[in-house]
């Protein structure tokens, strides 16, 4: 398992246990993390699961693919460190990762 | 008095909702002779399948290792077409009155008119509508000064237009509307389009001949008074810069709402409509859900459950069109007369 921290907006700290194989945003929606809607499933189809990857974490996690680039056209404040949580694959090397949630999703 | 100025479109089955699910459910019902009207806010049939994942492979539908939802949507329209279904699109269903005799007057925003012996609401996730950006203070200047989409033209004309996006839509209105506005100012947060090739060329050609502006950045904030737009604030890597637009057009993507669909008096739970696992009725008689609008317990938002709750509803929905006639179960493999509506006996 790979534990997993989500910073809501309001600085208040989730700590969810994540399976390797699953996506961070399904141990978002499984622990119920506010502001993670997922609204599409995990298709990459929607923008509603965007978070904001630690700086110390952004080589580890990666980039987004071309497809997932497009899709956070529709998000609210792209930034630095902008994923769609839907298309992060947890591995064990993610053990600690932390990302932010935004004030709100697209 | 008030009269409808065209006579009612009269069927035995209206579908709201021509995705996957709904489309299914006209073979189901054309197999027990009822006729089907089916009416989308889309302007082709598939609903989610066709507008936001076309070319993703499904894996999970009985027979097909692997097919696309393009695809998909492609072999139900083949398999349906026996039973000429009926489709209205680019329209959405508003107003739903039962009438005396128990058949349904069913309104869409264009105004046209169904009576349906029976409503089955095959929705999925509601009506595809242009997402709003959460640009705070938005709401004031929407349907004025910011518009999701162009009814005419016209309402640009001579103004300091801000088109956000970068998309096929905001590269089309771009390059359709350069002509008519004022100026136009392209907003985009990265500087690569997912837009044809050929329509990036020409925006681009526009801005280097100054024809045309393109800001990389994100709007932040709008100016204004009443709902009258006076400015706008695009956050960029250089800090915020001031922008003196006065109508703006943002395409940030479709996105699903329930709709006028929450207004019929049908119970709800977060949005869906509870049935029952037999005939998949709501709580109103005659009107059914099927597919990912409906929920009940155990409920899997599969298309697979869809297609299996279309079949069960139709049993239901024989019994309303046809009252006191016998239903007699038959199999396609077996039946000439299944065999003879299908056109291969």
């Amino acid at each position: 398992m790979a534990a997993i921290t989500f910073i809501t907006h309001d600085g208040e700290e989730h700590k969810v246990e994540a399976e390797p194989g699953s996506t961070v945003m399904e141990a978002a929606v499984r622990a119920m993390v506010p502001g993670i809607e997922a609204e599409c499933g995990g298709a990459c189809a929607c923008a509603t699961c965007h978070v904001y990857v630690a700086s110390s974490w952004r080589e580890a996690v990666g980039g987004p693919s071309p497809m997932e680039e497009d899709m956070l056209d529709f998000a609210y404040e792209v930034g630095e460190g902008s994923r769609l949580s839907c298309q992060i694959k947890v591995t064990d090397a993610l053990d600690g990762l932390t990302v932010r949630v935004p004030e709100r999703q697209a | 008095m008030d009269h409808v100025a065209t006579s009612p479109v009269e069927t035995d089955v209206l579908i709201v909702g021509a995705g996957p699910v709904g489309l299914f459910a006209v073979f189901e019902l054309g197999l027990f002779d009822m006729r089907c009207h089916l009416v989308d806010i889309l302007d082709r049939p598939g609903g989610q399948c066709a507008e936001l994942y076309p070319e993703k492979p499904i894996y999970d539908i009985p027979a097909y290792p692997s097919i696309s939802a393009q695809g998909l949507v492609d072999r139900l329209m083949e398999q349906i077409a026996p039973f000429a279904p009926q489709f209205h699109f680019e329209q959405m269903v508003s107003a739903l009155t039962r009438m005396d005799d128990g058949r349904f007057l069913v309104e869409t925003d264009v105004g046209t008119h169904f009576l349906a012996k029976v409503v089955v609401i095959a929705a999925g996730g509601g009506s595809f509508q242009p997402k709003r950006p959460p640009i705070p203070g938005i709401e004031p200047y929407e349907g004025t000064s910011v518009q999701y989409s162009v009814r005419r033209m016209d309402d640009f004309r001579g103004q300091n237009l801000a088109i956000v996006g970068g998309g096929d839509s905001a590269l089309d209105w771009a390059l359709n509307l350069h002509p008519i506005a004022g100026r136009i100012t392209l907003i985009h947060r990265r500087d690569e389009f997912r837009a044809a090739p050929d329509s990036v060329n020409k925006m681009r050609a526009l801005v280097e001949a100054g024809e045309m502006d393109l800001v990389i950045g994100q709007v932040s904030g709008l100016d204004g008074e009443d709902g009258v737009l006076e400015g706008i604030t695009v956050k960029t890597a250089d800090g915020p810069v001031a922008l003196p637009v006065t109508r703006m057009l943002p395409f940030f993507g479709l996105t699903m709402k329930l709709g006028p669909i929450a207004n019929w008096g049908l119970n709800l739970e977060q949005n869906l409509i509870p049935v029952d696992t037999e005939k998949f009725e709501t709580s109103e008689p005659g009107i059914f859900a099927i597919g990912d609008i409906n929920t009940y317990p155990g409920k899997l938002k599969l298309i697979l459950s869809g297609f299996h709750e279309a079949a069960l509803m139709t049993q239901a929905a024989k019994r309303i069109c046809a009252p006191g006639e016998r239903i007699v179960f038959q199999y396609t493999t077996s039946s000439t007369k299944l065999q003879k509506k299908l056109g291969v006996a």
